[in-house]
């Protein structure tokens, strides 16, 4: 049929579209040569360099402990709005919470990342704290916008299933805080779970906010990256980039698992 | 019975650290922004004096000198530009795409939606980066022109606005296309059916019945593209090249090399500003559509 092969062309276009820099880079990972564009033959002597540059290691290690710290409280924060939005009627000023939990979603990364920093610094001199800018600032900043990706995950979760098995529990006898443990957070779990993987995703990825709020000792992988990318190519970051890749991707078919599990 | 001060630790919790950490940080933008600059750390006066009495030091000389130099006012029309053009062409790339996704059957639709969301999910910077791979005068797509004999020498694909837009509507397209999908996953397939067999043609039907009915997701999918993409830093410092100057360039800029800060605050709240109409309408739309959706 003529309109199914039209159908089956779009559907081919936009994913070849979408993965073929995915795989271009993944292709040049592997070329010998130091001038990147230049193919001279089949090696996997940036991995091997990759793994030798201690500045680029050092900052996975730094991007990798700042987005689990920011991931799980920003986990624990979003749990609970996407609760309290669904469950809970009295909210004081409920549009106001609505716009801050909402806000960072779409707000310009650059503009909350100098609000951050000129709120860093006028703390500073106000109680003499965060006395320098660092991983802790960069975890509080990914916190705040990693919170709203969360919190739009549970919220869609606890309006998706039935309010009345928490009623039936509390007919049995449980009381507010024992249906909250034992029966909503056991079922949004795989929610909690995918919310978790999308920011920590969103937090490993991040380079605008953390570029403002970092300090001394604290340069993240995407920091890095984007000062050996930012006027030319580097071998060593195809390399990274398709173990990056691999790895992300990994992640985001797992946040589908636990996203759609249970659903139905 | 209620757990009232359970209620209140759910909510406010995250109350606190929302206002403190996001709210107070606006106002602080703000603050700066009406502060007189000068010469020192941190450079701008306070806006409150007490030296002899209470005085109110502000200004709006650096709002004034924003919007008095043609310099900042191009490079936000530059901005605005760039995201309606980058928003338009992932509109045109993802409808289609996000149509015949929810049009497919429930398996193949699932599969699909799962390819289209994966690529989101991999490093931001490394599929701009992809970019400029691919863009290069040597590059794959050079090569490719060259071969097949459409050019007879390498174009200049790289370090223009063209390039900006390229990296732009690839990285921006999955937001495009998830509330898409969205709003025509709940489409009544019989719709269609119902309208031809009422004689409408194709172009009818979709003028008239699949348009219509899509337009929350065409809205909502749209926001979540031109907001962020006015603010853009990283595609065009990668990508642009100095033909175009845009907004998340010059904010940078007078910040970190012009040292301006309360110039810097006050292209940021007027940033906010000109963004506030379409945050808002994101809002309503968001209250709704996450009801609904899951992203």
């Amino acid at each position: 049929m003529k309109s199914s092969l039209i159908k089956s062309t779009v559907i081919f276009l936009g994913l070849f579209f979408l993965y073929f820099p995915i795989l271009v880079l993944i292709f040049y990972s592997f070329n010998e040569n130091k001038r990147v564009m230049v193919w001279k033959g089949f090696s996997l002597r940036w991995y091997n360099e990759l793994f030798n540059n201690e500045q680029i290691i050092e900052a996975f290690i730094i991007s990798i402990k700042i987005a689990a710290l920011s991931a799980t409280f920003a986990t624990i924060l979003g749990v609970m709005i996407g609760y309290s939005l669904v469950r809970i009627r009295k909210i004081p000023f409920k549009s106001f919470y609505i716009f801050l939990s909402s806000t960072p979603l779409v707000l310009p990364e650059l503009i909350l990342g100098l609000s951050m920093l000129l709120f860093f610094i006028s703390l500073n001199n106000v109680i003499g704290f965060p006395s320098s800018r660092g991983q802790l600032t960069i975890f509080i900043s990914h916190v705040t916008f990693c919170v709203a990706f969360v919190a739009i995950i549970i919220q869609a979760r606890l309006t998706d299933f039935n309010k009345n098995i928490e009623e039936a529990a509390m007919d049995l006898g449980y009381n507010y805080t024992k249906v909250l443990y034992k029966i909503t957070l056991p079922i949004i779990l795989p929610s909690i779970v995918a919310g978790w993987l999308l920011a920590f995703t969103i937090s490993l990825d991040d380079l605008v906010v953390a570029s403002f709020t970092t300090g001394p000792g604290a340069n993240t992988l995407p920091i890095v990256v984007f000062s050996k990318v930012r006027l030319g190519l580097s071998p060593e970051v195809n390399a990274l980039s398709a173990i990056l890749m691999f790895a992300l991707i990994i992640i985001g078919l797992f946040y589908f698992y636990f996203n759609k599990k249970f659903k139905h | 019975m209620k757990n009232r001060l359970f209620e209140k630790y759910f909510v406010f919790s995250p109350y606190f650290w929302l206002v403190l950490f996001f709210f107070i940080p606006l106002a602080i933008i703000f603050k700066i922004s009406i502060s007189i600059s000068e010469w020192g750390m941190p450079p701008y006066q306070d806006i409150f004096l007490f030296d002899d009495g209470f005085k109110i030091n502000t200004t709006f000389e650096n709002y004034v000198y924003i919007f008095s130099d043609y310099y900042y006012i191009g490079s936000f029309v530059n901005s605005l530009i760039l995201a309606l053009i980058s928003t338009f062409f992932c509109l045109l790339i993802g409808f289609p795409l996000a149509f015949y996704i929810a049009t497919s059957n429930i398996r193949l639709r699932n599969i699909l939606l799962v390819l289209v969301v994966i690529p989101f999910w991999s490093s931001f910077l490394l599929r701009v980066y992809a970019w400029k791979i691919i863009l290069q005068n040597n590059g794959i797509l050079n090569v490719t022109l060259l071969n097949l004999g459409i050019t007879s020498e390498p174009l200049q694909l790289l370090y223009n606005q063209y390039a900006v837009i390229m990296g732009i509507v690839y990285t921006y397209l999955p937001l495009m296309i998830l509330p898409l999908y969205g709003y025509l996953n709940k489409f009544d397939l019989n719709l269609i059916e119902a309208s031809k067999d009422l004689g409408l043609n194709r172009i009818k039907t979709f003028f008239k019945v699949i348009l219509p009915l899509s337009v929350p997701g065409i809205v909502a999918g749209s926001l979540l593209v031109f907001i962020p993409v006015v603010g853009e830093f990283i595609i065009p410092e990668m990508l642009g090249g100095s033909d175009r100057l845009y907004y998340g360039k010059i904010l940078w800029e007078e910040f970190f090399v012009n040292r301006n800060w309360p110039g810097a605050s006050a292209l940021a709240f007027s940033g906010i500003i000109i963004l506030v109409l379409p945050i808002v309408i994101f809002q309503i739309l968001y209250s709704r559509w996450s009801q609904k959706n899951e992203i």
